[in-house]
């Protein structure tokens, strides 16, 4: 693979990953902000795939399924908490669970 | 059986723990007699250990029983060492405690809290044989405390009295100032040692730095002179004397006030290796002290505060014997003193129990035809003490007055004009209650009126009042009061005391090397560091006629001056004597005075500063959190922004310290 290939990947996963990111700050719904987090972890996945193949190292590709396996329970929890949030107030947003603060 | 020994004060303990939890149920007598056989069991003991220890090399024994405090290189054990000195204070401690115990089932008859009495007296005796037989500071430390917290019980015994109650407070919180040193000595010895067991710490002494070892030794000797009742810490021990007399004859005469003297003669190697102002201080401080609590005592008109400033005098020999080397002469005289002030404080119970609770000498008089044993005794005792040959207080108190001449002729000196005001102070007391007129009974408040008007005139006038007071006594009858002899409980400790207050001078007689037994016994624990006397014959007898001869000058003077009546006993009584050089005032005085302004100094000192850091500390942080708590605002995005933040910081801030 070229670097300049290998420049193209990284520049996509910098920009998957900001978009993740602006998601994250800016909307509301926390459907939409698991699903960006999502995005931020699977931006981060590309770019240890990148190097991984430009270094020749194996395990860039190992970690990603690390990654996976805790954005997987992860958003189990995640899930779980906003149909328990969903059921209790229905329609409320990330920024009314402010209550919760102490 | 040496082994023995660990039953010594198990034996005691367990008639604590025994009445502690049961005394109610066991009642009077039976708990007085359990806590006397503990007691008397022990100095069985004592005494078979005594047999056994001849065995031993150097008459030395160590036991250790078990671990108590491991901590890192701080090892404490409770262990035992038994050794020429241990021994000698077991068994005078286990002798008398019996002897004042059986004393007590008869005094303490009918009080309403006998049992606990007993409690406390065999507690009493666990801890001082904890703190003679502890083979290591810490526990001798915890002996200590122990002995300090049963004087502190005993004395207040009648705390329904607001006097009492304040009497214990007082000799408790004076003991602590001396604790304090004590402590302070104990820290620094495992500073310097790296140990505090006696046998460890105790050889390796002369290799000691001078500077180290003079600090050891002051705060070991601030420790003395709190239990032993020194300058400046003496003014607890006359108040002691609100507890039951069978207390102050066995703690405030005849042992725990001993506790300073056997420290500082356990530690000789650490005195010998310290500067050698120490020596001097501690024989200065117990040369002044023997001198003032005897001009004190000139003057009292209880029979207990005599005999307590007689005690806190004698206990200024005993310093004066330690400081000028003489450690087995303080020692010997430390053992016939508890015989002959034990037997004058149990004499002194015996009246004050015969007169219904009277303890002031001006309503006594003529008791030798009423109480004979009593008064028998007592006069051994009062002989004894006024050092009178061939009584055992004569032999101590020549010998610590011979190690005295030796080191300085000042010292002796004072202590030959100490001798001679103890010889009329305790003739005034034995004259006063035993001999002349009977002033039993209300008449006496007459003379007490008479008095205190006295003080309030000036001397020139008070010649007429003495007259008209003793017109006055010849017409009063023999009023209310009617005396009796005391029960043998009572008898039996004043009679083998007295045996014992006589002959205890054959412990150590001067004249042949052969005849100081008390000498040779202590040799492996003193013999370095005591002074060496060779007294030749000629300057031993001259010592010896010196010291006979101002004994009896001083009971001849007291017999012209309250028998004959030559003299006007007020001259001699002054109100600067009779209040004790107005020190406890002196105290009160600059405590409300200067001293109060100093202390509210302090304490705004420690309000402003002190409490003002900490506070200050705990309200920045609080108003600090409060303006920090702003950031925390609730909003999930917020925080992952700040997460952002924080990761682009660390990132930048790895970035400029770590070069590619």
């Amino acid at each position: 693979m070229g670097s300049n290939l290998s420049l193209a990947y990284l520049m996509l996963s910098a920009i998957l990953f900001v978009i993740g990111g602006v998601g994250v700050l800016i909307r509301r719904n926390p459907l939409v902000m698991i699903m960006c987090v999502e995005l931020m972890l699977n931006a981060v996945n590309l770019s240890f795939v990148t190097f991984g193949k430009m270094l020749d190292d194996i395990s860039g590709q190992i970690i990603v399924f690390f990654v996976m396996v805790v954005a997987a329970a992860e958003v189990v929890v995640g899930l779980a908490l906003i149909v328990a949030m969903a059921r209790r107030r229905p329609g409320a947003t990330a920024d009314d669970l402010r209550t919760l603060r102490g | 059986m040496v082994g023995l020994v660990w039953l010594l004060p198990a034996l005691p303990l367990a008639g604590f723990l025994l009445l502690v939890f049961f005394g109610k149920r066991i009642g009077e007598p039976r708990a007085g007699w359990i806590g006397t056989g503990a007691v008397a069991l022990s100095f069985v003991t004592a005494c078979l250990v005594f047999v056994g220890l001849w065995g031993e090399p150097e008459h030395t024994y160590e036991l250790s029983l078990f671990q108590w405090i491991p901590a890192g290189h701080f090892n404490v054990d409770i262990g035992i060492l038994l050794d020429p000195l241990s021994m000698a204070m077991v068994l005078f401690i286990t002798g008398i405690a019996s002897l004042i115990h059986l004393y007590s089932i008869g005094y303490m008859h009918g009080d309403s809290r006998f049992p606990r009495f007993f409690t406390y007296l065999n507690l009493f005796v666990f801890s001082m044989l904890v703190l003679v037989l502890g083979n290591n500071l810490v526990l001798t430390f915890l002996g200590w405390e122990g002995v300090g917290a049963c004087s502190y019980f005993l004395i207040a015994f009648w705390f329904e009295k607001e006097e009492n109650a304040s009497a214990g407070k007082k000799a408790f919180i004076t003991n602590r100032v001396g604790d304090w040193g004590f402590m302070i000595a104990i820290f620094m010895t495992f500073f310097a040692f790296g140990t505090v067991t006696y046998t460890q710490f105790l050889p390796m002494a002369p290799g000691l730095a001078q500077t180290t070892a003079t600090f050891i030794a002051l705060m070991l000797f601030v420790g003395a002179i709190g239990k032993s009742a020194q300058i400046p810490l003496f003014i607890w021990l006359p108040d002691a004397m609100a507890g039951p007399t069978p207390v102050s004859a066995l703690i405030h005469a005849a042992t725990m006030v001993t506790a300073g003297v056997y420290l500082l003669v356990r530690v000789n190697p650490i005195i010998a290796a310290s500067a050698s102002w120490i020596p001097w201080m501690i024989a200065i401080v117990g040369c002044a002290t023997a001198f003032l609590a005897a001009t004190i005592a000139l003057a009292q008109q209880d029979i207990k505060k005599v005999l307590a400033y007689s005690t806190v005098s004698q206990l200024g020999y005993m310093f004066l014997a330690i400081g000028v080397g003489g450690y087995s002469a303080a020692i010997f005289h430390m053992i016939t003193h508890a015989f002959f002030k034990a037997l004058l404080f149990l004499g002194a119970g015996s009246v004050i129990h015969g007169m219904h609770d009277e303890q002031d000498m001006r309503r006594m008089g003529a008791l030798r035809k009423i109480m004979p044993v009593t008064a028998v005794t007592f006069i051994i005792g009062w002989l004894a003490i006024a050092g009178v040959p061939p009584f055992s207080g004569f032999w101590s108190k020549d010998d610590i007055l011979a190690y005295a001449l030796h080191k300085s002729p000042i010292l002796y000196v004072f202590g030959l004009i100490t001798a001679l005001l103890t010889a009329f102070y305790m003739s005034r007391l034995v004259f006063r209650v035993f001999y002349g007129d009977a002033r039993w009974g209300e008449s006496a408040e007459g003379e007490l009126a008479n008095l205190n008007a006295h003080t309030a005139t000036d001397a020139v006038e008070s010649g007429d009042h003495a007259d008209a007071h003793d017109d006055g006594d010849a017409h009063a009858g023999h009023g209310a009061v009617h005396p009796h002899e005391s029960k043998w409980p009572m008898l039996v400790p004043l009679i083998v005391l007295a045996f014992f207050a006589a002959v205890a001078g054959v412990l150590n007689l001067p004249f042949t090397e052969h005849l100081e037994f008390l000498n040779r016994w202590l040799e492996p624990v003193v013999g370095e560091n005591q002074a060496h006397l060779s007294l030749g014959g000629v300057q031993l007898t001259v010592e010896l006629l010196i010291s006979t001869t101002i004994a009896l000058l001083g009971i001849f003077a007291a017999y012209m001056v309250y028998l004959k009546k030559k003299v006007d006993p007020r001259r001699i009584e002054l109100p600067f004597f009779a209040n004790g050089w107005y020190i406890d005032q002196g105290i009160t005085a600059f405590m409300g005075g200067i001293g109060r302004k100093g202390f509210e100094l302090i304490a705004m000192f420690d309000k402003v500063v002190i409490d003002g850091a900490v506070n200050g500390v705990g309200r920045a942080t609080r108003g600090g959190a409060s303006r920090l708590r702003a950031i925390e605002n609730g909003y999930v995005r917020w925080y992952a922004l700040m997460i952002g933040v924080g990761a682009v910081l660390i990132v930048a801030f790895v970035m400029t310290q770590v070069s590619f």
